[in-house]
């Protein structure tokens, strides 16, 4: 078709290719996503002009051009970063993060990696036993005052005994997908459940307000992600890499270190990110398990609030320098993070 | 086979502990993980149970626990704390009535049809089970909603839930359609669009604030000329849960996206170039070939949303505080203000209550809209 034969309308409204757009849609498209542009920037970009600002800037209405309409100064970052102690709550929260993704790594990549290549029978007695004791530990000691000490001990006497006698001669067991299933439905829980108990439980073994806490308790609320997520990247290498070395006499933790974790490196890149970001943000639980001493940067602004009334110039350093690392990481990164996104959504 | 069988003779006795390591490797590999969800998982949830029985307080020295069975649910469902959890009732009229006429008639209908081909037992249970919670909080949200009904916690939390990820899904979809076209900076925008999700909640909570502030805010002088500076949304029920529901969205619209975008990028190409040479004209190619392909995974994505949505307590307790009254309060956050009141029994029910909910609202969903979606898939 020659086009000049094509009328105007027609050249505006109708693509000149099949893979193309026509000119009309794609003015459309581009201005709806300018529009989403600005929804997406419009906040970032208030929250760091603000924190440029004084008391005087904020309240004497809205400026929104530094240089033009406002003078930036450096005094709420100062205040806020030398004045204040905020590199405290900062390092936590960079320990904590760091630290508790590494752990949840590791342990949920070793979990999803032998779930993948090793066959697991548990017997489901053994399971029920299991969970039976606990109750009647828990019972024990919350109702009657027994100590724990020996309830545990008592409980573990009975576990192993009825392990060797009873339980063997048990049909059911439960396989690899129910253990993978069990381990990844931990993410349904809602934290709150969860938390109140670990406060005990923390508060009995004198955690409470250390980055250890909030460590072990992070590790284990993104466990399940990491076992979610690497469990696909270890399915996807081919045995016989690994099957060869293992003839070669390589015992499985080597295999594992030195064959399987090389070969999904790039899944784990995204794995690794993905729960860092989470842990980064993470507000629940610290709020119940941290007080002073190792509160992280999320409960810190959010405490902002009630002590100081809002002081918004304050309170935008804070949150400018929360979000930088994430913001800068996520977009540099974008694509290995969204690559464990959609390794979680698409497989479900 | 002689020469294997011999070595295997011979290594038995001398069992090292290289090899008794390498024997239960499996079991050594796993063991962490489940130490560490026993104790952060399970445990937790069996003492949360036990302290959703009992009543606790503060004593000399310490703290006593007392069993008292159902009493604190009882007293969120129907005593003293109802208005909290579930909302103050109103009166319902007949369009209230009829609501509730339709979804119970539709919930049949899907019961019956189930019925009528072949049932099993735990499916029936199952979707008795799912049938029973979509006609109790069908109910409560609509009696909350009648004319003198103030909606509790729970209410709060469904509408974060269901009319927040619906909004998102929307979005995110239209914008990975938009994306999804053969654009010159797709890229660009790709980058762009996932930051909110990265952002710490807490941050966007406070960011939102500064921005909806009527006298200071970037958007004050276009209020002021509008004329409705004086009004405060904080103070205001709807307005406030729909700031709650915009900075929710603006956080999670970018997950739909960029998962959406994959799957419209992994849609048959070939597929999409023949209905265009017949002259489909876009809403056909979506409806036909776009919407199939890009399906399961948009379910999957949902699934995904509604699991984290549920457990929402930055927001409302960053940006209203939960208020003006109960009006904004997650079921998180009202578990988390009943703890702060050292009431730990009744904190241990709602989240009790929250984690019912929620759990068997997802199964729900995952049995009857992702089991579905993902049969089609080749």
């Amino acid at each position: 078709m020659n086009s000049d034969s094509r009328s105007l309308v027609r050249r505006l409204f109708e693509p000149a290719t099949v893979d193309d757009v026509a000119p009309a849609a794609k003015l459309a498209t581009y201005v709806l996503l300018s529009l989403w542009s600005l929804v997406v920037l419009t906040p970032l970009y208030w929250v760091l002009i603000t924190s440029f600002k004084g008391p005087g800037e904020v309240d004497n209405g809205p400026f929104y051009i530094p240089f033009v309409d406002f003078t930036p100064s450096l005094q709420a970052w100062d205040f806020m970063l030398l004045q204040n102690n905020t590199a405290r709550p900062y390092l936590n929260s960079i320990v904590v993060a760091l630290a508790s993704t590494v752990l949840a790594v590791l342990i949920g990549a070793l979990a999803a990696y032998s779930l993948v290549r090793i066959r697991f029978q548990v017997k489901l007695a053994a399971v029920a036993l299991f969970l039976i004791l606990l109750v009647a530990v828990i019972v024990a000691v919350a109702t009657f005052g027994a100590p724990w000490e020996i309830a545990v001990a008592a409980a573990c006497a009975l576990f192993l005994i009825g392990l060797f006698t009873l339980i063997g001669r048990t049909r059911l067991a439960v396989g690899n997908n129910d253990i993978e299933f069990w381990i990844i439905s931990n993410r349904i829980m809602p934290p709150i459940v969860a938390v109140l108990p670990i406060y005990v439980m923390f508060q009995q073994l004198r955690l409470l307000d250390t980055q250890v806490a909030l460590i072990a308790t992070y590790t284990a609320v993104n466990l399940p992600i990491v076992v979610w997520l690497t469990r696909d990247f270890f399915a996807a290498i081919p045995l016989d890499l690994e099957e060869s070395a293992q003839i070669d006499g390589a015992s499985k933790f080597r295999v594992f270190f030195t064959i399987a974790l090389p070969l999904v490196r790039s899944g784990l890149v995204a794995t690794f990110l993905l729960v860092l970001i989470l842990a980064w943000n993470e507000y629940l639980l610290a709020l119940f398990l941290s007080n002073a001493k190792a509160q992280t940067m999320p409960v810190l602004v959010s405490a902002q609030n009630t002590t100081r009334g809002p002081q918004w110039w304050n309170m935008s350093v804070l949150i400018v320098v929360m979000i930088a690392p994430v913001v800068v990481i996520s977009s540099i990164l974008q694509k290995h993070i969204a690559r464990g996104l959609l390794v979680g959504a698409v497989k479900g | 086979m002689t020469t294997t069988s011999i070595t295997v003779t011979e290594a038995v006795p001398r069992l090292s502990w290289a090899e008794w390591l390498d024997r239960h490797s499996g079991r050594i590999m796993v063991m962490p993980a489940v130490v560490v969800l026993l104790c952060f998982a399970i445990f937790p949830l069996i003492v949360s149970a036990y302290l959703s029985l009992s009543r606790f307080a503060l004593a000399p020295g310490g703290f006593t626990l007392r069993f008292i069975g159902l009493s604190n649910f009882r007293k969120l469902l129907t005593g003293s704390q109802q208005y909290h959890l579930l909302g103050k009732f109103g009166t319902p009229g007949l369009v209230q009535w009829l609501v509730l006429a339709a979804v119970a008639a539709g919930l049949l209908f899907l019961l019956v049809r189930y019925l009528r081909r072949k049932p099993t037992i735990l499916g029936t249970l199952g979707r008795l089970l799912s049938a029973a919670m979509a006609m109790c909080l069908a109910t409560v949200v609509v009696v909350t909603f009648a004319p003198g009904g103030v909606p509790g916690t729970v209410v709060n939390t469904l509408l974060y839930v269901f009319l927040g990820v619906t909004v998102q899904f929307g979005l995110g979809l239209g914008l990975a359609l938009l994306c999804g076209q053969p654009i010159r900076g797709r890229n660009f925008f790709r980058v762009l669009f996932f930051i909110p999700l990265m952002v710490t909640p807490v941050g966007i909570a406070y960011t939102f604030r500064m921005l909806a502030d009527m006298q200071k805010g970037p958007f004050a002088p276009l209020l002021q000329a509008v004329g409705v500076s004086e009004w405060s949304w904080a103070t205001q029920a709807w307005s406030a849960r729909l700031m709650v529901l915009v900075g929710d969205t603006w956080q999670w619209t970018p997950f739909m996206f960029i998962v959406l975008l994959a799957a419209i990028e992994n849609q048959p190409r070939d597929q999409v170039e023949a209905a265009r040479l017949d002259g489909a004209n876009g809403w056909q190619v979506f409806r036909d070939i776009t919407w199939p392909a890009i399906a399961p995974v948009a379910a999957t994505v949902v699934l995904i949303r509604l699991i984290e949505a549920f457990k929402i307590i930055d927001l409302p307790n960053v940006l209203t505080g939960g208020g003006p009254g109960l009006a904004t309060e997650s079921m998180t956050l009202h578990s988390f203000i009943a703890w702060r009141s050292q009431d730990l029994g009744g904190s241990a029910a709602v989240g009790y209550m929250l984690l019912f909910i929620s759990t068997v609202v997802c199964v729900s969903f995952f049995n009857f809209i992702v089991r579905p979606a993902r049969r089609f898939e080749t």
